[in-house]
């Protein structure tokens, strides 16, 4: 079954997605908010990932897609500094949360399939969490981006 | 006479459940000021704290020379607390105030005319307009300015220059309160009353320590402990307060973990089926949400991670669940502590489960700390927008901007308001380079103390200063303005429990120094601010207009004041809004319909995350549902940030003593209240003090990751584990910066803050303790509040803190009855004595 794919995906997003968090957590350490937060949502991410060892046990999960990967998402490697700097790296976790995001939507739509309960618990809870993540980064960068970009020398 | 230092709370008129609380008017003359040498008594109301007691002050050849509790007024029946009588006059008739505007030219600050002053304010305020745009305006005001001077304020920065960096030491004070109640019922609005206390059978004082903090308020409750039906009282803070000693349950509580405590006492009323299904089903929404959130929160676990037993945990529910009345008061212990909003909201949470609301003897008091912290929150001088309005509703932004004939595109609603914290960052940054300070003294009351002042001192921030005294901040400033006092200035505030005040000016102010109205007004005209028609955007010539002006503005809002008239505030009891054609003669308490301001046009917030801080946004609020319902809000527990370990094994936390306010500006003006409480301290529990070999009046130096703290220990019988230090003590009397022996409170905690309200977290740091000298003396806190010494056996007993001759006061039992609502509001004494 092709799910394993997208679980793969899915493992793999999160996890990326945690590094991320707690590479900007250390990188933006003078803003507090962004700091402990991002520590927050990181282990939040990694929790999703325990949440789904029982669905990849019994479906499998590969990391080996078929499909070439145009668009790459691997995580943050270093942080920016400056107004600017924070900015750019929420809206790069924002776009690799996004891509946590419509996964778990798709493996929704596999787990509405299969009539999987036991999945389908899993992306409720897991979903939620993400979209709430999603809306704060939104929040987070809707404040910082008038002074970033009209204000910051 | 009473010593009012000694007896802090004074004589005790007790009374029984319904009743009304009996009048007793505390009055303090000058020495050698007769009764018959008074010239006249001016309304007021005091500005020491949230309360708001009502008082007339006495008058004579033009100067301050006594003041008394105004008997008829529904706040306080007549009485005063210590520093209502000993500070009021006395912290603004002082030596020191400044009389004349100062410049910073060539490094010092030198006298100049106000044209001198506010040119130099408006010609950088203007160079910094044209070219980096309004971000580069912050202001940063205060809880204590009156109603008129937040709204001239508050329409200055947001219809005139349209900066969203606007806030006031409300955020350190009272953030939290007006986010719970956002967040709980849709918009802020106190739902209690006072009254309630006169009501109640069981009262909840969640880190709330109001004995010290509203000593008038402690009063009533006391004369209801001392009458013949008590209410049961739980208190939860880690210190041995005169709350804790009254109290039924005490939950000497670990700081940073109020959370965990909140999600058992409410999993308690569900599990024992104690909620009312009825009150619920129809006016509430999110059960689900909150009983599985709760889930995993029993009392032991509670107990595991709070530090108190469970079987007082149980208790505290049972108390909850059964009793018929219940009133719940919150304060700092919450507002400053870790998930400050979510904590916050569980009490609004109890209260609705149990439909606990709008009945008499049934209330939520989600305390303020400032004596008009209300106001700067109702006329958006804060983070707030004006009338309650919602920053994220369009119709709210094109109301206001037709309410000050602006163009909406004006008002900054296209970012959330900027908070306090993230103001200083921007500060730090270098992106605001034009900072107006009003009122407030962040050199000693914001979090971090080293860091603020590198902030104060940048080169390329220019700073205004206007203040009585050349506090700490001051002394920093590229612009000091004087600004006159409470007593110097007419204008109204509101207290706690929404009751209106008028403060009429009893006397001149000082030199040159200029109501702080007038100064909003100077440097709206100078800056030439218009309206869309080309006339002036503030054409107030003083505070009836702005009053007056006010009122348009919370016309059809929650703090609607259109009922409301300086003459009908003159010569009867303080009037709590709404006051309107419906509600002609105020309203006492909220909510006795179970209606909430939920409505998502007319609701002041569509709500947040209380996790994280995301906001809700309005679609996914209009999905929930019509509103009208409160909703039940809450977040998973999440340990503080900062736990202690090795290095740093103790919890540190800081608050206030009943004898001083904030950073005694005006209160260390006063000899008794100083006498009092005269240096700064820390407090430790009897087995800590052992373990480090420190014993009472010992010099400790205690020190967290950010700094250190060089202050005599006092034995207490606060929590073991846990550390406290009072955070009034500044530098302003020593030269204005630490010297040797740092004493500010705020030297050691961290910068962080609640992601709802922003409200930064004073009471949860790892420090570590360590003698560096031998005591000389007892340390020099009270003995009559929480930091009363823990004797040791044998030892040396500390002397009982005293008032003497300068702190004596009367206390007249009233005459007439007591003053009750709605009567109350349209009774008048004769004519003004
Ligand atoms: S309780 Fe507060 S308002 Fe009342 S006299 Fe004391 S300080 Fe003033």
């Amino acid at each position: 079954m092709n799910l394993k794919i997208y679980l793969g995906m899915l493992h793999q997003a999160e996890q990326t997605l945690a590094e991320s968090f707690r590479q900007v957590a250390e990188g933006h350490g003078a803003e507090p908010d962004v700091h402990f937060l991002c520590r927050t949502l990181a282990g939040q991410c990694d929790r999703h990932g325990e949440l789904l060892h029982p669905v990849l046990q019994r479906y499998g999960e590969s990391r080996e897609d078929n499909e070439p990967e145009r668009l790459h998402a691997e995580g943050l490697s270093t942080t920016r500094e400056g107004p600017v700097g924070l900015l750019r790296d929420l809206q790069d976790l924002y776009l690799l949360a996004s891509l946590v995001d419509i996964t778990w939507t798709m493996v929704k739509q596999a787990g509405s399939a299969l009539r999987d309960k036991e999945l389908l618990e899993v992306v409720a809870k897991c979903d939620a969490e993400t979209a709430i993540q999603l809306r704060w980064l939104q929040t987070r960068m809707k404040q910082a981006a008038p002074q970033a970009l009209v204000a910051a020398r | 006479m009473v010593d009012r230092i000694a007896n802090i709370w004074g004589s005790r008129t007790p009374y029984a459940r319904d009743g009304l609380w009996p009048v007793r008017v505390d009055q303090v003359l000058d020495d050698g000021v007769a009764e018959a040498d008074v010239d006249r008594w001016v309304q007021s109301a005091c500005v020491l704290c949230s309360n708001g007691c009502a008082c007339d002050i006495a008058v004579k050849d033009g100067a301050m020379v006594g003041i008394r509790g105004r008997a008829q007024d529904l706040v306080n029946h007549g009485r005063l607390g210590p520093k209502g009588l000993f500070a009021s006059r006395q912290g603004v008739s002082n030596k020191d105030r400044l009389i004349s505007p100062l410049v910073r030219d060539n490094g010092q600050l030198v006298e100049c005319d106000w044209d001198t002053a506010m040119r130099r304010i408006v010609d950088r305020s203007r160079s910094l307009l044209a070219e980096r745009g309004p971000l580069s305006h912050g202001f940063y005001t205060s809880g204590q300015l009156f109603l008129e001077e937040y709204y001239a304020l508050a329409v200055v920065g947001k219809g005139g220059i349209g900066t969203p960096h606007m806030d006031g030491n409300t955020r350190l004070c009272t953030a939290t309160a007006a986010a719970a109640m956002k967040e709980s019922f849709g918009a802020d609005g106190q739902p209690g009353s006072y009254t309630d206390v006169d009501s109640c059978d069981a009262l909840f004082l969640y880190g709330h320590n109001m004995a010290e903090t509203q000593t008038v308020l402690w009063s009533r409750v006391l004369d209801r402990i001392a009458g013949p039906d008590r209410p049961k009282i739980v208190c939860v803070d880690p210190r041995d307060t005169e709350v804790a000693r009254h109290a039924d349950v005490h939950l000497a509580i670990r700081p940073g973990t109020n959370l965990a405590l909140m999600h058992a006492l409410v999993r308690e009323i569900l599990a024992r089926g104690w909620e009312d299904t009825g009150y619920i089903r129809d006016h509430t929404r999110g059960l689900d949400d909150l009983r599985k959130a709760v889930e995993p929160w029993t009392a032991e676990a509670a107990a595991a991670t709070c530090g108190v037993p469970a079987a007082d945990i149980r208790e505290a529910a049972r108390i909850f669940g059964t009793s018929d009345r219940i009133v719940s008061t919150v304060l700092q212990g919450f507002y400053q502590s870790s998930q400050a909003t979510a904590a916050s909201c569980q009490v609004n949470n109890l209260h609705l489960l149990r439909g606990m609301l709008g009945r008499p003897g049934c209330g939520v008091l989600q305390m303020n700390g400032q004596p008009t912290a209300q106001n700067n929150r109702e006329c958006g001088a804060d983070g707030d927008l004006p009338g309650f309005r919602n920053w994220e509703n369009p119709d709210h932004i094109k109301e206001l901007a037709r309410l000050w004939d602006v163009d909406p595109m004006t008002i900054p609603d296209w970012a959330p308001p900027t908070h306090a914290m993230q103001i200083f960052r921007y500060a730090e940054q270098g992106s605001i380079n034009f900072l107006w300070i009003s009122a407030t003294n962040p050199a000693v009351s914001m979090p971090q103390l080293p860091r603020i002042r590198d902030i104060l001192t940048k080169p390329d921030l220019f700073l205004v200063v206007q203040d009585l005294y050349l506090t700490e901040t001051a002394q920093y400033a590229d612009v000091v303005l004087p600004a006159a006092a409470w007593g110097e200035k007419t204008g109204t505030f509101t207290n706690v429990n929404r009751v209106v005040h008028l403060s009429d000016k009893a006397v001149d102010p000082p030199g040159e120094a200029r109501s702080d109205l007038d100064i909003f007004l100077d440097y709206s005209r100078r800056m030439e601010f218009t309206t869309l028609a080309g006339a002036p955007l503030l054409d107030w010539t003083g505070p009836e207009d702005a009053f007056e002006a006010w009122k348009n503005c919370s016309r059809g809002r929650p703090c609607d004041y259109t009922g409301i008239t300086y003459d009908r505030l003159r010569g009867g009891s303080g009037i709590p809004w709404p006051c309107n054609e419906d509600h002609p003669d105020g309203t006492d308490r909220l909510y006795g319909d179970g209606v909430f301001p939920t409505d998502p046009d007319y609701c002041e917030s569509y709500g947040h995350d209380l996790l994280t801080g995301a906001t809700v946004g309005a679609q996914a609020f209009r999905a929930q549902g019509p509103g009208g319902r409160a909703q039940f809000k809450t977040a998973p527990f999440h340990p503080p940030h900062e736990e202690p370990d090795e290095d740093h094994p103790l919890r540190y936390t800081t608050g206030r003593t009943a004898y001083h306010f904030h950073t005694r500006t005006k209160t260390g003006r006063s000899r008794p209240l100083t006498n009092a409480a005269p240096r700064a301290w820390v407090e430790l529990a009897r087995e800590d003090a052992d373990r480090f070999g420190i014993s009472e009046g010992d010099l400790v130096r205690v020190t967290s990751r950010r700094g250190r703290i060089e202050v005599p220990a006092r034995v207490s019988g606060i929590a073991p584990g846990t550390v406290f230090a009072p955070f009034h003590y500044g530098y302003w009397e020593t030269g204005g910066s630490p010297g040797p022996h740092p004493t500010a409170a705020n030297e050691l905690t961290l910068t962080e803050w609640d992601p709802v309200s922003k409200q930064p977290m004073f009471k949860n740091a790892a420090v570590a303790v360590e003698k560096i000298g031998d005591a000389t003396g007892p340390a020099p806190a009270p003995t009559t509040t929480a930091s009363r010494p823990a004797m040791a056996p044998g030892a040396t007993p500390v002397p009982a803190t005293t008032g003497g001759d300068a702190a004596q006061a009367t206390e007249t039992p009233g005459a007439e009855p007591a003053p009750r609502f709605p009567d109350a509001i349209n009774a008048r004494e004769g004519s003004q004595r």
